[in-house]
């Protein structure tokens, strides 16, 4: 790569140096961004609370805290540690399962290739409604619907299932070679057996990807939603630090960090032999 | 493709004998593991609340509407600090997790029998954990507030940025950096010069994706007293508002699409 000339200084009698031209050319423009850049962060830093007693109180916290993350409890809570990782297994696999049924169809409706206008603005617009709250507050509301335990929890993932898996399956559809589905058209296919035959062993592969990934996810979530009672760890897990009992805390966290290890592991394992 | 002899006619399968039945086996226990837990699930649930949903859903769509617009002068305030948390967090984040990521990246580690293990391990932690049982975590040692929430973010963007950014840059062209290391650069000047050009545009383009998805998370994590509108969305629950919480939804939801926007106004002008 030559050098720019305007990012040379060829001043006499010293050595020619190379500088690397700025990544935007324009310098005003490149100023007022940095200024500007400065000017938000300094306002954002303005406006965090830092209470400084607090933090020194803090200090002593923090060490009890992690003296307790080093010693690990499982045993005097062990039961409800264990009803906990259990339901929030079976929430994983029930809800990843509803998940994945319903994002085949709105994933084939959202995609501009195969769907009919109407069918593909319904969809986009049930795929985007469903990724707009977070799945906190999506707890919140069915919990208030559907009252506590771990049935609003799976409602909870299901729609948070399909936003994720519809989309990425609607853009995979979008991006297929549209040669193979034309080959079985060209055989006298139905809509179906051209979706069944063309399209589904196209995007097969990535698709059990993004599942096997989604129950990762979703049994992380599943840790999460059980602090608005939700159903499963998570309500083991808050009860545990509204008691401060941190040593359970840190093994219900070690638990929740090796299951999604085995899952990755495990998930790993699969795609290696599907692919 | 297995193709079968049935007296003259040849039919074609999709699998042959031994694996349709390993087929038929697997789905065959996948199934009755999601029955199984479908049931612990259903004996666990009170259905008489499940018929009633859609009568309580009703009702509580009645208590929201019309949303009380009035509030939403007292929410400039939470929706700035939500916006500071993401942002602020975003930066710490990526701050921790740029070094991370070199150190975890089969190419640019130092060791890739000690440190990469460890760096990666690191990686997975930190996105095993939510951002909210962070947040749980750092209100206990720093109190509520937003330096919590900002902490919480910081800490759950380091293994989501520090996992892309890896893989960017075990995906870079050895070449260049071959190439500056022939001109006998050193370590330092190797990285500047022939590494982090290559991963610059993903490493901006991850950042700000990391932050479109920040600004949602900081948008609940007021529910465990990290600061925030979340805060204002646990008082008005906790107060039976529904009215109020309607208006922080409308918020969040504004707060929300106005940062999709802007990630990809902000990712189109750096890819």
């Amino acid at each position: 790569m030559s050098p720019a000339p305007s990012s040379t200084t060829p001043t006499a009698g010293a050595p020619r140096r190379w500088r690397r031209p700025p990544h935007i050319a324009n310098a005003r423009t490149r100023w007022a961004l940095y200024i500007g850049a400065t000017l938000y962060l300094l306002w954002a830093l303005s406006s965090v609370d830092i209470d400084v007693v607090r933090l020194f109180e803090g200090m002593s916290r923090a060490r009890t805290f992690f003296a307790a993350a080093l010693t690990p409890d499982f045993f005097t809570r062990w039961s409800d540690i264990r009803a906990g990782i259990l339901e929030s297994l079976t929430m994983t696999v029930v809800a990843t399962v509803a998940g994945i049924a319903l994002s085949i169809p709105l994933g084939l409706g959202a995609a501009r290739n195969l769907a009919s206008r109407p069918v593909y603005l319904i969809c986009r617009a049930i795929l985007a409604g469903t990724r707009a709250f977070h799945e906190i507050i999506l707890a919140i509301m069915l919990v208030a619907m559907f009252g506590f335990g771990p049935f609003a929890g799976v409602v909870t993932l299901v729609v948070s299932t399909i936003g994720f898996l519809g989309k990425l399956i609607a853009e995979d559809i979008e991006a297929i070679q549209w040669n193979a589905v034309e080959a079985v058209e060209s055989a006298g296919a139905s809509w179906l057996q051209r979706v069944v035959y063309a399209v589904l062993p196209q995007i097969m592969p990535r698709f059990i990807g993004l599942s096997l990934y989604r129950l990762d996810i979703n049994f992380r979530e599943s840790a999460v939603i059980g602090i608005v009672g939700a159903g499963g760890i998570g309500a083991t897990l808050t009860t545990a630090f509204d008691r401060y009992e941190f040593e359970a805390v840190s093994a219900i966290l070690i638990l929740i960090i090796t299951t999604v290890f085995i899952a990755e592991y495990i998930a790993g394992a699969i795609r290696r032999k599907v692919l | 493709m297995p193709v079968e002899q049935q007296g003259d006619t040849r039919i074609w399968r999709r699998r042959d004998r031994k694996a349709a039945l390993r087929h038929f086996g697997v789905t065959l226990a996948v199934a009755a593991l999601v029955v199984f837990c479908a049931t612990i699930i259903s004996d666990q649930t009170t259905w008489e609340f499940v018929g009633s949903a859609p009568l309580q859903g009703a009702d509580l769509a009645m208590r929201m509407w019309p949303p009380r617009l009035s509030y939403l002068t007292e929410l400039w305030g939470p929706v700035i600090d939500t916006i500071h948390i993401a942002t602020l967090g975003t930066i710490l984040g990526v701050m921790i997790a740029s070094p991370l990521a070199f150190l975890a990246a089969n190419n640019t580690t130092p060791s890739r029998a000690l440190v990469r293990p460890v760096a990666l391990a690191l990686l997975v932690t930190s996105r095993s954990v939510n951002s909210i049982i962070w947040a749980l975590m750092l209100v206990v040692i720093f109190g509520p507030g937003m330096l919590s929430g900002i902490i919480a973010i910081a800490l759950r963007s380091v293994g989501f940025c520090g996992k892309l950014l890896y893989e960017a840059i075990e995906e870079i062209d050895a070449h260049t950096v071959e190439a500056v290391a022939s001109t006998g650069a050193s370590r330092l000047q190797v990285l500047t010069f022939g590494v982090i050009p290559q991963i610059a545009p993903a490493f901006a383009g991850i950042s700000v994706y990391r932050w479109d998805i920040n600004i949602r998370e900081a948008t609940v994590l007021g529910l465990v007293g990290a600061g925030g509108i979340g805060m204002a969305l646990q008082g008005a629950i906790d107060t039976l508002a529904w009215s109020r919480v309607s208006v922080i939804f409308l918020v969040i939801l504004g707060t929300v699409v106005l940062s999709e926007w802007v990630s990809a106004k902000a990712r189109a002008a750096v890819i």
